[in-house]
């Protein structure tokens, strides 16, 4: 349904995008992750044809972006980042104008506009002015003039950006609901979000595409380093200096103390051991209590962080 | 051709639905109606001349100000992606806003025409004349207007984009005025460029093409080219 081949940016001189190429196949959510200034805003920029590309192409149902821009950009709803909307219009007013721009008609599709405000929970604010509103409502009237037109394909930049949690998974569960029927693409730098909503991932970092697949395939192919961490009292010098010679123990990540002989042990794990039962058994051989112990998986979090931080770059 | 309309109805409301339109007609009406009629007695004819030449040079500084919004407030908004992504040519966005601003100044002449009347009862103004100075002032503010939308689309700051149409209008008002400094074939040339040489024209009566072509390919080539200047975004 989308396909970007080889597609390079620049602003000037400086790279945004480096020659990037993804497909996204029709009724998938594609969650475009990476930090900002990675190059998210700018690849969807380039797709809802407000920007063209320095090099490369894109293309929306075999419509390419720049030469049948306007096909394109009919089957595209859009939310910008930090959802800019006409400050002096309401609510109702503003959903009617994007609805009349898009139909090319002074008549409004009244069922349509009822359609949306229900949809997307504007109800109590219609005659409000879009300077009145808190942040989480802009972000959904941002969200209904994308919608306003029905569109196969929706594209959200940001679209949680300062909104307090309940409305985050307000937001959340409407792009859950909307993903069953249409293509959406999330750009977000929200972990949790893209895990919770997108089939797929993208992460994206200084312009490149550096992941690609299922949350978990990601999980899978970057696990590893896994961590345990315990807490236990008694003996610990002991325990700690034996501990590192356990089959599967890389290296203690940390050591906390807690109380006085309490303390909290951060161990690495070498890849597919699980080193747990031997961890138990040198407590009991070293007469340690052992309090507490879990083991935690590499999460989207770490995964990002190893692809996107200043470690990957040393 | 409604996508046009729509855009300028909705701009069009946007001057009323915030103290702009106000501002501008209330003001407009006081300085032009004050400036008219403490020069009207002392002239002592009934016509509206005056009131033409004072409201080219008041429009100076007006229509900057009533265009300088169009298009750097989206700009600085962030409105133009919303705007942009739409499926709408470009050339339709610039003359949706265009035609908003100029019916706002539209109205805003049409207003003193109540000095056309208060005149009629004293004396026998010539309407033929009086209909010509309009025709040609509406041409007068559809230059003055492309230019401001022009200088608008350039930049995301109001007060520079306000600057420069001023600047550039006010260069292309003064030019009939510098002639006499020029040696003769600039002269010419100047004077044909002039918005006020052809107002003149105009205003007598004599509506002749020379002018109105003069007029219209003013506003296509400041149109145009504000329509270069929201492509630009795509350019490689």
């Amino acid at each position: 349904m989308i396909s970007v081949q080889n597609l390079t940016k620049y602003y000037g001189t400086s790279l945004a995008v480096d020659n990037i190429s993804f497909d996204i196949a029709k009724g998938t959510v594609v969650g475009f992750l990476g930090p900002n200034g990675a190059g998210k805003s700018t690849t969807v920029r380039i797709i809802t044809c407000y920007l063209a590309p320095t090099s490369g192409t894109v293309q929306v149902d075999d419509n390419d972006v720049m030469t049948e821009s306007l096909e394109v950009r009919k089957k595209i709803g859009y939310l910008p980042e930090s959802a800019p909307l006409y400050y002096d219009m309401n609510v109702v007013d503003h959903i009617k104008f994007v609805q009349s721009m898009r139909l090319g008609s002074a008549v409004s599709n009244g069922h349509r506009i009822k359609e949306v405000i229900d949809i997307c929970g504007l109800g109590d604010v219609v005659r409000k002015n879009v300077a009145e509103l808190s942040k989480g409502y802009r972000q959904r009237l941002g969200l209904a003039q994308a919608l306003v037109h029905d569109p196969e394909i929706l594209i959200l930049d940001e679209p949680t950006v300062g909104l307090d949690p309940n409305q985050i998974i307000e937001i959340r569960n409407l792009i859950t609901e909307l993903g069953k029927e249409k293509t959406i693409i999330l750009c977000s730098h929200i972990l949790p979000e893209v895990e919770a909503t997108c089939g797929r991932v993208l992460i994206i970092n200084e312009g490149k595409i550096v992941a690609d697949g299922t949350p978990t395939e990601l999980q899978s192919s970057f696990e590893g380093k896994g961590r345990i961490i315990i807490q236990a009292k008694n003996n610990l010098d002991q325990f700690i200096e034996k501990s590192t010679q356990i089959a599967g123990i890389e290296r203690i990540v940390n050591t906390r103390i807690i109380t006085e002989n309490l303390k909290e042990i951060d161990f690495e794990t070498i890849k597919g051991i699980d080193p747990r039962e031997d961890i138990f058994k040198l407590c009991i051989e070293n007469q340690t209590v052992l309090l507490e112990m879990k083991r935690e998986e590499t999460s989207l979090e770490d995964i990002f962080r190893q692809l996107t931080g200043k470690e990957q770059l040393q | 051709m409604n996508q046009i309309l729509v855009l300028a109805k909705k701009e069009f409301r946007s001057y009323f639905d915030s103290p702009v339109a106000y501002v501008v007609i209330t003001l407009f009406l006081i300085i032009a109606g004050w400036q008219f009629s403490s020069t009207m007695f002392l002239n002592n004819t009934a016509d509206l001349r005056s009131l033409f030449s004072i409201t080219k040079f008041i429009l100076l500084f007006f229509i900057p100000a009533v265009s300088m919004r169009l298009f750097s407030e989206e700009k600085r908004g962030g409105t133009l992606e919303i705007l942009m992504t739409l499926p709408v040519k470009d050339w339709k966005l610039v003359l949706g806003k265009f035609l908003a601003a100029y019916a706002l100044i539209l109205v805003t002449l049409v207003l003193t025409g109540i000095h056309y009347i208060s005149i009629s009862s004293m004396g026998d103004p010539d309407f033929g004349a009086s209909m010509g100075g309009y025709i040609g002032l509406a041409l007068v503010v559809g230059v003055y207007l492309s230019i401001g939308i022009f200088t608008s689309s350039l930049t995301e700051n109001q007060i520079i984009a306000f600057i420069m149409a001023f600047v550039i209008i006010f260069i292309f008002f003064m030019l009939d005025k510098l002639v006499f400094l020029m040696p003769g074939f600039l002269a010419n040339i100047l004077e044909f460029l002039s918005i006020d040489y052809h107002y003149n024209n105009i205003s007598r009566g004599v509506i002749d093409s020379r002018n109105l072509i003069y007029y219209f390919s003013m506003i296509f080539m400041f149109l145009f080219l504000t329509v270069q200047v929201l492509e630009s975004r795509k350019w490689k």
